[in-house]
């Protein structure tokens, strides 16, 4: 499989065409498709009419772009003009925007291919990309399991070959969880790095867009690219443009990595703590220093992390009332409440259900200080440590996930159960910072497991440098999983 | 801890605040999963928290002005182009009262 880097090289020295490479990619989409179900909708007519302009604009000599001619898939709760985007929600279902995400922008202005918009959890609520409308998507590693979520689609495309890139979107660890359980590259950006403009709404305080890739290269030009002030998002940080491949280098002398050992509490599977510290040593053995560390605060994470969410999404979904867009009924014999209720209920999947009504719940009166304040409180908490351990050290090295990839249906009728997997990505969300997951092994029946590395605010360049140098000095990356 | 937090006629009315129809036994499943999750987020109350400010928001910014510029619309016909129910470039609702 070609790298979106060697892509764009070939394709400016006229050794390959963007036909060429689109077709290839939707032979490969044609031959796993089936069993892996990555998209919810296809775009080989567009690409394949997009491509054609690419190589026509290429034969006068105009090859501009940093993603030229490279396949990208994109998560279906980002906003392309003219194309269905579904939020995998019945409620969202037949929904065409009449505009597109800056991100598309960004990607469509540097010559990228958008091959088809990605399966997720319904509304990015979830880890296992189960609670899809459209039906569950499967790991390219063992089809009997989940490739994790919610950005369960993006990842196991670019595992599968079905793209060469894609967006994600993570509000609790959506990119990262599943780039560890399908074996790619995926960064949760420093909150405020990348425009969330028209990035359709779950928990705006917490949720980035991110790129997901093979290696860690294709990870840092992809993000190049869609990093950056925006001015129709006000939390958009205005930030110079920076070309972040030029921080790749095989360089971690003197590299400070924490390990805070809240990371590796009771859930944590002894496969994945095993690899996860065999990577620190690994990263040592490369000139690095590692020191053990505590932020005592984490235990309380996930509970500030689910309160927090659940609050932004009741207030986000409130505005689906089959009216203005979306699902709908008729409502010829039905009043106002009455209609809503419904089409809320008959629209919506059950866990996005539950986390509209428990998030009601812990806003409303009487309960606000109980829950949300609380919650916010935590989150100062947390914050602190970070910025505490940061003084220590230059980055923090955790599991991404605290087990390998798990059966399809084995958590999904006990949500508790569920958000315990988020128990390791969420720190990152509450204090906004910047965190990555790159592949670090594989259990002995073959499973991926992932390394997270965490760096202070607008510290991307720094998680790419060691990312980087561990890549090239293990094989992980090269494995490709036997669906191919 | 008593072994309800919420029950379930409380789970009935959030669900009507949060407009949201619930079947039977949704009611009673939601209210069992709902007393686990709580009970869940409790674990915050071992902290005290008295003296810590919330954080509402990662990102140091406040009041992001921009000028005061007149640029095109959404054309009316884009804007309403995905309502299910429209006549008269207006979007049809069912009756309020």
């Amino acid at each position: 499989m070609l790298s979106a880097r060697e892509i764009v090289s070939r394709v400016k020295s006229g050794e390959l065409k963007v036909t060429e490479i689109v077709e290839s990619t939707f032979d490969r989409v044609s031959k796993t498709e089936d069993r892996l179900n990555c998209y919810v909708t296809i775009l080989q007519e567009e690409a394949l009419k997009r491509a054609r302009l690419l190589d026509e604009s290429a034969s006068k000599g105009k090859v501009h772009g940093r993603l030229f001619g490279v396949p990208v898939a994109v998560k279906d709760n980002i906003c392309t003009k003219g194309v269905r985007t579904t939020c995998s929600s019945r409620i969202l279902a037949n929904f065409k925007p009449v505009y597109n995400a800056t991100v598309i922008e960004r990607l469509e202005r540097e010559g990228a291919v958008i091959i088809g918009k990605t399966n997720m959890d319904e509304f990015a609520m979830g880890v296992s990309t189960e609670t899809s409308y459209f039906g569950p998507t499967r790991n390219p590693w063992d089809l009997t399991r989940v490739p994790g979520g919610s950005s369960g689609g993006s990842a196991a495309a670019v595992a599968a070959g079905e793209a060469t890139v894609a967006l994600g979107s993570d509000t609790g660890g959506s990119i990262r969880c599943p780039a560890s359980f399908c074996s790619i590259v995926g960064l949760k950006p420093t909150y405020g790095s990348v425009s969330r403009y028209g990035l359709i709404a779950y928990a705006n305080s917490l949720e980035q867009i991110g790129p997901m890739a093979r290696d860690v290269y294709d990870c840092a030009l992809l993000f190049s690219v869609i990093a950056g002030h925006d001015p129709r998002d006000s939390t958009s940080v205005n930030l110079k443009p920076k070309d972040y491949t030029v921080f790749l280098r095989e360089e971690v002398k003197g590299v400070k990595i924490g390990v805070p050992k809240e990371f590796f509490g009771e859930g944590t599977q002894k496969v994945v703590e095993e690899t996860v510290w065999k990577a620190v040593h690994k990263l040592e053995d490369l000139g690095a220093e590692y020191d053990t560390c505590s932020l005592p605060s984490l235990e309380y994470a996930l509970a500030a992390y689910y309160i927090i969410a659940m609050s932004e999404a009741s207030s986000n979904l409130a505005r689906y009332d089959g009216l203005r867009y979306g699902y709908s009924e008729e409502f010829t014999d039905t009043d106002w409440f009455t209609y809503i209720a419904k089409v809320r209920r008959n629209g919506f999947g059950p866990e996005v259900r539950r986390r509209i009504i428990l998030g009601t719940f812990t806003l409303s009166s009487g309960y606000y200080n109980r829950y949300y304040l609380k919650a916010l409180k935590v989150r100062t908490l947390i914050r602190m440590d970070f910025e505490k351990a940061f003084k220590r050290f230059d980055v923090l090295a955790a599991p991404t996930m605290p087990t390998p990839p798990f059966k399809l249906g084995e958590k999904i009728e006990n949500p508790l159960e569920l958000y315990m997997c988020d128990i390791d990505t969420v720190p990152a969300n509450l204090a906004g910072l910047p965190s990555i997951s790159i592949p670090c092994g594989f259990t002995t029946s073959g499973l991926p497991v992932g390394l997270q590395l965490i760096a202070p605010p607008f510290r991307e360049d720094l998680l790419f440098r060691v990312a980087y140098t561990f890549e090239k000095n293990t094989g992980y990356v090269k494995e490709e999983p036997e669906v191919i | 801890m008593s072994d309800k937090i919420i029950s379930k006629k409380e789970v009935e009315h959030i669900a009507s605040l949060a407009g949201i129809a619930l079947s039977e036994e949704e009611k009673e499943l939601f209210t069992k999963q709902f007393n686990e999750i709580l009970s869940y987020f409790h674990k915050i109350d071992e902290l005290d928290l008295e003296e810590v400010e919330p954080t509402y928001h990662v990102v140091e910014l406040s009041n992001v002005f921009r000028e005061d510029e007149v640029t095109e619309p959404l054309p009316l016909e884009l804007a309403i182009l995905n309502a299910p129910k429209k006549k008269d470039g207006y979007i049809k609702a069912p009756k309020i009262i």
